[in-house]
């Protein structure tokens, strides 16, 4: 399989496990538990949420996918290039997830996207 | 229990520092164990490769990781988590050039250094834009 297929699946996979993991613990609100056990506790039990766990599918296909791709490219290709993800996951956060950009975030996306994109080269 | 904004920027800032070592290591480690592998790209080699020490390693960190950022996404939006967390690009092209002696060159250090100033312009902005504020864990 060739690798930029690969990463074509990391990113669409990855894209569709964050927004689903950053709704569901907005939906959640704040976890202000910092004791080892009771964090754990409460972890276990966000876990299993239906829209996380189904996040947590979308982030085992982006793992094994990202698994084989390190085993056929270098661990500084593979990671920056599956970072295409930040283009597409910071407009659907302003879009799906009504997030309130101002200019220092979409400037500060953009320039860690080209930043990205410099490091994959 | 509400906390002032000074010690909601520091869980902040701690736990984002979290969030990127577990990822880094993480990955690392399964970089490395994949890269020494005693066995083949079959998928029963691969199996067995993932039950080596250096893949374990990697997948506890990673699932630390997660927990963590999930935390983290509780607090702070996707559209902060994403970009501060990308400084662990940085420490990757490090771990990657120092210790898996792969090429690093001129254009992934410049790189490293743009993913730095848009981390700190992110970091600059409030970390949540969105909803409810407060909820009992």
């Amino acid at each position: 399989m060739s690798a930029w297929l690969l990463v074509a699946i990391v990113v669409l996979s990855t894209v569709a496990s964050d927004l689903l993991q950053s709704r569901e613990m907005k939906v959640h609100g704040e976890i202000d538990e910092f004791r080892p056990g009771r964090w754990g506790r409460i972890m276990a039990r966000v876990l299993r949420r239906r829209w996380l766990m189904l996040s947590i599918f979308f982030m085992a296909v982006s793992f094994f996918a990202f698994l084989v791709l390190l085993s056929i490219a270098d661990l500084s290709f593979a990671v920056p290039a599956t970072a295409a993800s930040y283009a597409v996951e910071t407009v659907l956060a302003r879009l799906i997830l009504k997030e309130h950009l101002n200019w220092k975030r979409w400037a500060g996306a953009a320039l860690v996207i080209a930043g990205v994109a410099l490091v994959s080269m | 229990m509400q906390m002032p904004g000074r010690a909601v920027a520091l869980k902040v800032w701690l736990l984002t520092v979290v969030v990127v070592l577990t990822n880094v290591f993480g990955n690392f480690s399964l970089s490395w164990g994949m890269k020494h592998s005693a066995y083949g790209l079959t998928p029963l080699g691969v199996l067995r490769t993932v039950f080596t020490p250096w893949v374990l390693a990697g997948i506890a960190l990673l699932i630390l990781w997660l927990l963590t950022r999930l935390t983290l996404l509780s607090w702070a939006d996707l559209s902060f988590v994403l970009p501060v967390t990308a400084a662990g690009y940085v420490f990757t092209v490090a771990l990657g050039r120092y210790v898996l002696n792969e090429d690093v060159s001129w254009q992934r250090w410049t790189g490293a250094i743009l993913i730095v100033a848009g981390t700190s312009l992110v970091g600059a902005t409030p970390p949540k834009t969105t909803g409810k504020r407060e909820k009992a864990a």
